[in-house]
């Protein structure tokens, strides 16, 4: 009997489950010491419950845990069906429709659910998706992979080079658009490191996620996917951009520039805003309308793109916060920092006694830069003295650049050049849209 | 928590005593480990799309009237939203009550008659009182009936909210499930089997674009359709009244605006009425192949709304052929239910992987079981003896809403006789609400206000009920006001004097004439002027002396 047939059991009960041949989804009847009998389907248990109980589905469908002391039998009465996940019918495939890869990176953007046991059993492969998402049949030829599933807060550096050639790949053999399945958490890093890694990019990339898993009745899973497969297939635009919903209504799915996008809130389903910058398109769920913002690159399939996907992860962010400990600069220096984005307050300030840290580590041809952990605003340090201090220390400001996007920049830069200067000169120049000297009031 | 965005919180530790205290008093036995289960609900009423329920205790029993009464569940679950109103498309919710523990108790089913219903629900009621952690207030216990008769099916009514209609409920749905087998077996005379009645559609737009209905002139002006179906050999079932108001007819509407979010139904055994008349009438009989004894339903909406109600109404009318569908009915004030929505299954709930199964340790059950609070009987007993209350104003005490309300008030206010305290939040405050005063707007601290005035003297304990009734009418404001209001405050000594000496002077005559013999009628002239603000014994006192004075 494989270990899975009693997924979650560990020790004594495990022992007596085998002994009485049980397995996940049989029908069991336990007796207690005290002669109450409890009947239904034995369930998996959780690897972070303890070992002591026994989880049975009652027939109306309950949970209950019995715990294995108070069990004086323990008797199997009947073969459960094992869960299982009988698949709609796919819709067929339209031909002629717009050709949108799919790469899934982990985060079960569309899962089934087998509603007698409660497994979840994420939906993958293209035809799964068709029929968990019917609707993406009539919007795209579909095309999906997975490239690996991980959790989007262990997603690195590495990932993203993943990320960046399977992309190019999907690019090489006629895509026309591109939507990567991805977790929240981290998922605006990815974006911006897409963002650098692929320049002159002919088609659409966008990232999507989800903020309600898919195994509930209220998730955006669906949605959201549906908001970026077709963004990716009919929207007029070429760039990396993140696909999620635009308020908590199931209405409209936006798309945000990569390099200008932030998760804002922990469960949201509009956690992701647009900062300093207005969202790049809008897609109408309802109405299947694309609204198109002024300025955006356009679709171009004769546009070469280019793979610059290494980063550097000799950079670091530190923020700054009153109290603040001046060996956290001298350690990212002694570690061998190439680069250091500071994350001051207000307008780009940290307090005069980071200063000696500062210099010393400018001394040793460090670059500092300054953004604002106020997220939203361009940071100025012409305006106060402490302002003007640190630009005299050497320290470069990077205007209305968010510090996420900043970092992620910072580990692209350093990977390519060892001049300090050369640094600051990339840093300083917009290279996908992640900064600019003018602010527009609605993007306020 | 009301937003589906807010992460879940773990299960509430003060609602699980509650509910393990319940159980305990159910005489059920609490799980080892609780499990908190989805429930899928999309009717918009929770905000998720599920209720999170628990089982917490199966297997108690309890005893009423000497017969033992399974108590198959007991389980803990999130309330939902309540709805405020709805329009064809949209339903609306308020969103307060959702996310608030309650707590469900399922007895097993064995009570045999509506009457035994309702005592079984107000025993149950009572237990949870007992725990005096449970809101009242109308809504915030109800009950869900499950009603099967030989031959019949499950059906659960829900939202009875009055335990005097629990009886009602019953023995209406008893009725109607009677009806319905009534209807089958002419059915089955009349030969008709469920295949008989075809889901075959006519478009009868053009049949009905002359006649004066407004809810056909208005479909069609928005670019709707009419379209009808036959049942075969239904003429005169369509009208059969199951229980007050509800004929067949209006099962089968409710199933088509559930289904094809449609407005109504037209049924042929009501017509010709509403602005379709005789000539329309025969006109889509004919149109649809009617014989002698068949009926047919007209449904007027956009095309889709229109086949999906017309689809449900087939399905309705197949069932009728056939059994007694179990259904999910909500009740009226009356105790008549209507159609509210299919059965769910077990099939609607799986597991709340977001929020940790919590073990039940046998520490816990200890504390709650030595804390057990008295069952009703054995408070009405305390009461009878601690407060000398009659045992029937205790019973009543402890069957009202107000026993926690009582030992506020007489733990407070020392002066006023216990006895006098249950007296109002007893038989007072039910003459009250029978005068249609919102008694329920009271709270309990502006009761304890109240009885507070009297027993520090600022207002007599005659005033109360006035102060009270205000209070139901304010329910912002607080007894000093409603003693200022009313002016109903005490009388100083010197103020009572002057009234006195004042309704003296006006009678000097009867006061001459009569002496201290004037006493009994000047006392009532002066409680006229002052009732409610001064203690009558002490009128009595200060017109005598004043009266001797005179007399002097």
């Amino acid at each position: 009997m494989s270990v899975s047939a009693l997924e979650g059991y560990h020790g004594e009960i495990l022992r007596r489950l085998r002994k009485s041949g049980a397995k996940v989804g049989s029908v069991i009847r336990l007796t207690s010491k005290s002669g109450e009998v409890f009947e239904g389907i034995l369930i998996p248990r959780s690897e972070y419950s303890d070992p002591r109980h026994i989880v049975l589905k009652m027939r109306n469908g309950y949970n209950i845990g019995i715990s294995l002391e108070r069990t004086e039998k323990l008797e199997v009465i009947g073969e459960g069906e094992k869960p299982h996940f009988t698949k709609p019918s796919s819709p067929p495939i339209r031909v002629g429709l717009p050709r949108v890869a799919i790469i899934s990176t982990g985060g079960t953007i569309a899962s089934r659910v087998d509603y007698r046991t409660g497994a979840v059993q994420p939906a993958l492969t293209a035809a799964d998706l068709a029929s968990v998402v019917p609707e993406l049949s009539s919007i795209a030829e579909v095309d999906a992979h997975i490239l690996f599933s991980e959790y989007s807060e262990n997603i690195g550096p590495m990932h993203w080079k993943g990320m960046a050639e399977e992309v190019a790949k999907r690019i090489a053999d006629g895509a026309e658009g591109v939507v990567i399945s991805h977790g929240t958490d981290t998922l605006h890093y990815t974006a911006a490191a897409l963002s650098f890694a692929l320049s002159g990019l002919p088609i659409p990339v966008l990232l999507v996620g989800a903020q309600r898993s898919s195994d509930r009745p209220s998730s955006d899973a669906a949605s959201n996917l549906t908001g970026a497969v077709a963004l990716a297939a009919r929207a007029d635009m070429a760039l990396v951009g993140v696909a999620m919903h635009q308020d908590l209504s199931d209405h409209i799915i936006l798309a945000h520039r990569g390099t200008r996008v932030r998760k804002c809130h922990t469960s949201r389903r509009d956690a992701f805003k647009s900062i300093n910058a207005n969202p790049l398109a809008s897609y109408d769920l309802k109405t299947g309308q694309i609204e198109l913002t002024n300025g955006v690159p356009k679709r171009d399939k004769s546009r070469k793109l280019a793979l610059r996907s290494r980063f550097d992860q000799h950079a670091y962010l530190i923020k700054f916060y009153p109290g603040f400990n001046t060996s956290m600069i001298d350690s990212a220096v002694s570690a061998g920092a190439r680069g250091i984005v500071l994350e001051g307050t207000g307008l780009g300030h940290v307090s005069r006694q980071l200063f000696d840290s500062v210099k010393k580590a400018l001394k040793r041809e460090i670059p500092f830069f300054m953004t604002s952990q106020t997220i939203w605003g361009r940071v100025d340090m012409n305006v106060y003295n402490t302002g003007r201090d640190l630009l005299n220390l050497g320290v470069t400001p990077l205007e209305d650049m968010i510090a996420e996007t900043a970092i992620v920049k910072l580990m692209w830069v350093v990977a390519q050049t060892k001049s300090a200067s050369k640094i600051r000169e990339m840093m300083l120049r917009s290279i996908a849209g992640e900064m600019t000297s003018r602010t527009l009031v609605e993007a306020s | 928590m009301e937003l589906d965005e807010e992460p879940p919180h773990l299960l509430n530790p003060e609602a699980l005593d509650v509910a393990l205290t319940m159980s305990m008093l159910l005489h059920a036995k609490p799980m080892d480990e609780i499990h908190v289960m989805r429930k899928v609900v999309i009717d918009g009423s929770n905000t998720t799309g599920f209720q999170r329920t628990a089982v917490i205790a199966l297997n108690g029993s309890i005893t009423v009237d000497g017969v033992e009464v399974p108590i198959e569940q007991v389980t803990l679950e999130e309330d939902a939203g309540r709805k405020t109103g709805d329009t064809k498309t949209s339903a609306v919710f308020r969103l307060d009550r959702l996310g608030v523990p309650l707590i469900e108790v399922s007895t097993g089913p064995i009570i045999h008659d509506p009457e035994q219903a309702g005592k079984v629900a107000f025993a149950i009621g009572g237990i949870l009182r007992a725990t005096k952690k449970v809101k009242r207030g109308l809504g915030s216990i109800r009950q869900d009936l499950n009603v099967s008769i030989k031959d019949g099916a499950l059906v659960e009514v829900k939202g009875v909210q009055e335990l005097e209609l629990v009886s009602k409920a019953v023995g209406y749905e008893v009725q109607r499930q009677l009806g319905l087998l009534e209807v089958r077996d002419e059915l089955r005379q009349r030969n008709v089997k469920a295949s008989d009645i075809k889901d075959e559609f006519v478009d009868v737009t053009s049949i009905l674009s002359g006649s004066e209905s407004k809810i056909v002139q208005s479909t069609l002006n928005q670019g709707g359709v009419a379209l009808a179906v036959k049942l075969s050999s239904f003429k005169g079932l369509l009208k059969r009244e199951l229980i007050p108001n509800i004929r067949l007819g209006t099962e089968m509407a409710k199933r088509a605006v559930f289904w094809g979010r449609v407005g109504g139904i037209f049924h042929s055994d009501e017509l010709p009425a509403y602005g379709i008349d005789s000539s329309h009438v025969e006109e889509v009989a004919k149109s649809l192949g009617c014989g002698e004894l068949d009926g047919f339903v007209i449904v007027a909406d956009n095309l889709d709304n229109a086949k999906d109600g017309l689809r449900a109404v087939v399905e309705r009318a197949r069932e009728a052929a056939e059994r007694i569908p179990e259904e999910t009915r909500a009740a009226n004030p009356d105790g008549t239910t209507v159609y509210l929505r299919p059965r769910p299954g077990a099939a609607r709930m799986y597991p709340e992987t977001d929020v940790p199964p919590v073990q039940i340790g046998e520490g816990r059950l200890e504390r709650l079981w030595e804390n057990l609070p008295r069952m009703p009987e054995e408070l009405a007993k305390e009461l009878e003896t601690k407060h000398s209350l009659s045992p029937k104003l205790a019973t009543q005490l402890v069957d009202s809403d107000y026993l926690p309300a009582f030992e506020e008030i007489v733990a407070g206010a020392k002066s006023v006789a216990p006895s006098f305290v249950a007296t109002i939040l007893t038989e007072s405050l039910r003459s009250l609400q029978r005068e249609q005063v919102p008694v329920e707007n009271v709270r309990e601290d502006q009761l304890k206000q109240a009885f507070d005035l009297v027993s520090k003297g600022e207002t007599a304990k005659e005033s109360v009920l006035d102060v009270l009734r205000w209070l139901a009418f304010h329910p912002d404001g607080a007894a000093e006001e409603a003693v200022e209001m009313l002016n109903l405050r005490m009388l100083t000594k010197s103020d009572l004097e002057n009234i006195i000496s004042k309704v003296v002077e006006s009678n000097q005559t009867l006061v001459q004439d009569n002496g201290a013999k004037a006493l009994g009628r000047m006392m009532n002239l002066v409680m006229g002027e002052v009732r409610g603000r001064a203690d009558p014994r002490r009128v009595t006192e200060l017109l005598r002396t004043r009266l001797e004075q005179v007399k002097a």
